[in-house]
């Protein structure tokens, strides 16, 4: 009964989250950067910055996961576009259905799925050691897939269907409704799903390990600095990944905008 | 026989790990209903409230009661301590004098509790916990985790020794006329003189450490496939005849190890060498080396490794090995024994050897640490009466029986430790094909000594019997790897980052063809995409 009277301003709800802001991103945050530009003694550096760029293992180890997760997000844009697209558009009656089987997968522990894809590709592969990065490009769609199809789906769900009737009726072909309508609607959905798998693929080494690809990758490689206890070398790699990934939001960002743009073009 | 003992063994931790899951489950169920009604109904939330003021109230009382009271904070391994909950058909009936029976009702840590209270009329709490990995230890202890009784590795105790973070044991833990001194008069001479000998900033590990469980490395190999000959030899880790064959232990210390044997075999294997009095020192010496030129050549040798193996694992690499996958697995001899034990259940014979050139033995040891002790007599007094208390040769037995891994206590007095191994490995009376074998060396220091010696099937040379109780010929190979100073340290494990790292210089022309290739379809399908709108109005 009481609670009725207690009201809350906008300030003071934002009160919680500020505070988990506070100590459990920018706190650490800060803590990051000052070892990362720090030696062990604590003094000002720049050699942990420079050790990494004048390692030609490193640079070989930031490459590689750039090139994962570039060919993962490929990958699971090329399989997850056209499932999303027949989900949603095709007006199949069981689509709920189909899009639940993509889906549940998720609701199983991941460790566990790994454990098996292992088996399968095993049987499959004979040999598992043979094709390491065939392999940690296979579980990492596998594993990211579901994080593709859901935003395609509903973007594509969302799609006003009276402008692709439109584009019909002013004498555009199906496949010219699809590159000139469709696809520019979609691409919020297509960023999403890109963000959403490319930076993981960059950073999750347990997949790696798991499916026995020896090479590092960027979270691996920061996870072995930390092993030894070089927490400065590990921060800064942990800051340069942060830049890497900002510039890549960046640039999706601004192509998102420029679509925002175009379909004020179309409409 | 010892199959069956085994598979009892097997099928008791199983239970184990099943009743965890009820307790996980039942844990988490109760988490979920108990915020649920308290949230709800402003009568429970009271009812609570009240509930826990009680209990609060009852601590104290119990504190008051009670000033005497020690709490002792251990951290051991996962899975590394008898706890205890065995069937009783599980009971152990050894042939020693006395003919004892053997049976872990209670858990040791409980067991443990009574026996203080009984023999020093002390009350002493445990509080338990465990680690996964050296580092996780050493971090926790960094981050401030105070405990007082720690059971890391030699090489993680030879760190804390060397940063001055550990409390030497004291003089009354050495004194052999103490009938509760189960450590000093138990541990076996072989033990106590690497624990003498070897020394950090001068001072012996002994004045820090008590042993708790050991082990050589060595290869655990499929004998239907690989012959023990090539099983004997490092180099087989990283021969091109078993590509995608063998698995390599992912860290650096063990990984650097094995480069080094393999690097050094001619010289480890030189007929002078071999025969020279001071063979164990000059093997250590040669496996501890640390210079540019050396690890830079264990570099290559380790990147041709990681080309070659199947997988870097901790912990996979007993699955895998169990299953076929690889055919040769680095091991060390605990695990090598389980890996063993496993495959024996599905009547698949694996076997393992201890490379010809030299092994590494490692160490398990009690530590107590000076910031948890912190100058608490009576605390010590607590923790260094748990070091023996696990050193009885009663529970000596229950732990190995237990954990699976080999004690450093040889029982002293005692031959229960010695029945123990004779009921693991001897043979049945009416077995036909029996060797002697002999363990002398560990358990008397006398490797010649009649009374310590075991009647065992023949296949148990190159199988568990070895794996847990090495000949004599494998002890005089096996030598301490040194925990390296910082600059040595920092040169090594910047190597085995090198090793992991993604080699550009290692992609041929063809791979870069391959990368360019698929860049400039890439490069083709955005440009044609930004350009549509021109593309399709021409047509």
């Amino acid at each position: 009964m009481k609670m009725k009277n207690i009201r809350f301003s906008r300030k003071q709800l934002c009160i919680p989250y500020a505070l988990f802001l506070f100590c459990f991103v920018i706190l650490p945050l800060a803590v990051i950067v000052y070892y990362a530009f720090t030696d062990g003694s604590g003094r000002f550096t720049l050699a942990n910055l420079l050790s990494f760029f004048s390692n030609g293992n490193t640079i070989g180890t930031l490459c590689y996961s750039l090139v994962i997760a570039a060919v993962v997000t490929l990958v699971c844009l090329l399989i997850a576009y056209p499932v999303a697209y027949v989900l949603a558009r095709s007006g199949l009656k069981r689509a709920p259905v189909i899009l639940m089987l993509f889906i549940m997968p998720m609701w199983i522990n991941f460790t566990l799925r790994l454990t098996a894809l292992k088996e399968i590709l095993t049987v499959l592969e004979g040999n598992l050691s043979l094709h390491p990065f065939l392999n940690t490009v296979i579980a990492m769609t596998y594993d990211f897939l579901p994080f593709m199809i859901l935003p395609l789906y509903t973007t594509l769900l969302q799609l006003d269907e009276s402008l692709l009737e439109a584009a019909s009726d002013l004498g555009a072909g199906p496949a010219a409704v699809f590159f000139r309508v469709t696809l520019p609607l979609s691409m919020p959905g297509v960023i999403s799903g890109v963000t959403m798998t490319f930076l993981p693929a960059m950073t999750n080494y347990v997949i790696l390990d798991m499916i026995y690809n020896s090479t590092y990758i960027m979270g691996s490689l920061i996870g072995s600095y930390f092993n030894i206890y070089d927490w400065n070398n590990g921060s800064m790699i942990s800051l340069i990944l942060f830049g890497v990934i900002c510039i890549i939001t960046l640039i999706t960002g601004k192509g998102d905008r420029n679509n925002a743009e175009n379909r004020g073009a179309i409409l | 026989m010892r199959t069956e003992k085994k598979t009892e063994k097997l099928f008791r931790l199983r239970n184990q790990e099943l009743r965890l899951a009820k307790a996980v489950i039942a844990g988490a169920l109760a988490l979920l209903i108990i915020p649920v009604p308290a949230a709800f109904s402003g009568n429970t939330a009271l009812t609570v409230s009240v509930a826990s003021g009680e209990e609060s109230g009852q601590a104290e009382n119990g504190g008051k009661s009670s000033k005497e009271k020690v709490t002792l904070r251990i951290a051991n391994w996962e899975e590394y301590i008898d706890e205890g909950d065995w069937d009783e058909e599980e009971a152990i009936e050894l042939e020693d004098e006395e003919n004892t029976v053997i049976l872990g009702e209670n858990s040791m840590v409980e067991d443990f509790e009574e026996w203080y209270r009984e023999t020093y009329g002390i009350e002493v709490d445990v509080e338990y916990s465990t680690f996964g990995t050296n580092e996780d230890l050493y971090n926790q202890l960094t981050l401030g985790n105070d405990f007082d009784l720690v059971c890391p590795s030699e090489y993680m105790f030879m760190k804390l020794i060397a940063e001055d973070r550990l409390q030497p044991l004291s003089e009354e833990f050495f004194d052999e006329e103490t009938e509760e001194n189960y450590y000093i008069r138990g541990v076996s001479d072989y033990i106590r003189n690497i624990f003498d000998t070897n020394t950090i900033n001068g001072e012996p590990w002994s004045r820090y450490a008590a042993g708790y469980m050991w082990g050589t490395t060595g290869i655990v190999y499929n004998p239907e496939e690989i012959t023990k000959e090539e099983a004997s030899h490092w180099a087989i880790l990283a021969d091109p005849k078993y590509r995608g064959q063998v698995t390599i232990k992912d860290n650096v210390r063990d990984s650097y190890f094995a480069a080094l044997g393999i690097l050094n075999e001619d010289e480890l294997l030189d007929p002078e060498f071999l025969r020279s009095p001071d063979r164990l020192e000059r093997i250590a010496e040669v496996m501890n080396r640390t210079d540019e030129k050396t690890v830079a050549a264990a570099e290559d040798i380790l990147k041709q490794m990681k080309e070659n193996a199947y997988s870097f694992e901790s912990d996979s690499g007993k699955a895998d090995m169990v299953t076929g996958k690889v055919l040769a697995n680095y091991q060390w001899s605990g695990d090598a024994v389980y890996t063993l034990d496993q495959a024996e259940i599905d009547d698949y014979y694996l076997a393992y050897a201890v490379p010809e050139e030299c092994t590494n033995v490692w160490f398990d040891g009690w530590v107590m640490l000076k910031d948890g002790i912190d100058g608490d007599a009576a605390k010590q007094q607590a923790a260094e009466a748990f070091i023996n208390f696990m050193s009885r040769p009663d529970n000596v037995v229950r732990n190995m029986y237990y954990i699976g891994y080999t004690s450093v206590i040889a029982g002293g007095d005692s031959d229960i430790i010695y029945a123990y191994a004779d009921w693991c490995y001897g043979a049945e009376e009416d077995a036909e094909d029996t060797f002697e074998y002999p363990v002398g060396f560990f358990f008397s220091g006398d490797n010649s000594d009649p009374d310590y010696v075991i009647t065992a099937e023949s296949d148990q040379a190159d199988r568990q019997l070895f794996a847990q109780y090495p000949p004599q010929d494998v002890l005089e190979r096996a030598v301490v790897m040194q925990y390296f100073d910082k600059e040595n340290n920092q040169r090594i494990n910047q190597m085995w980052v090198n090793v992991r790292c993604f080699d550009l210089t290692s992609l041929s022309w063809q791979d870069w063809a391959k990368i360019g290739a698929g860049v400039v379809v890439l490069l083709a399908a955005v440009l044609i995409f930004l350009k549509r709108d021109d593309i399709f109005r021409k047509r």
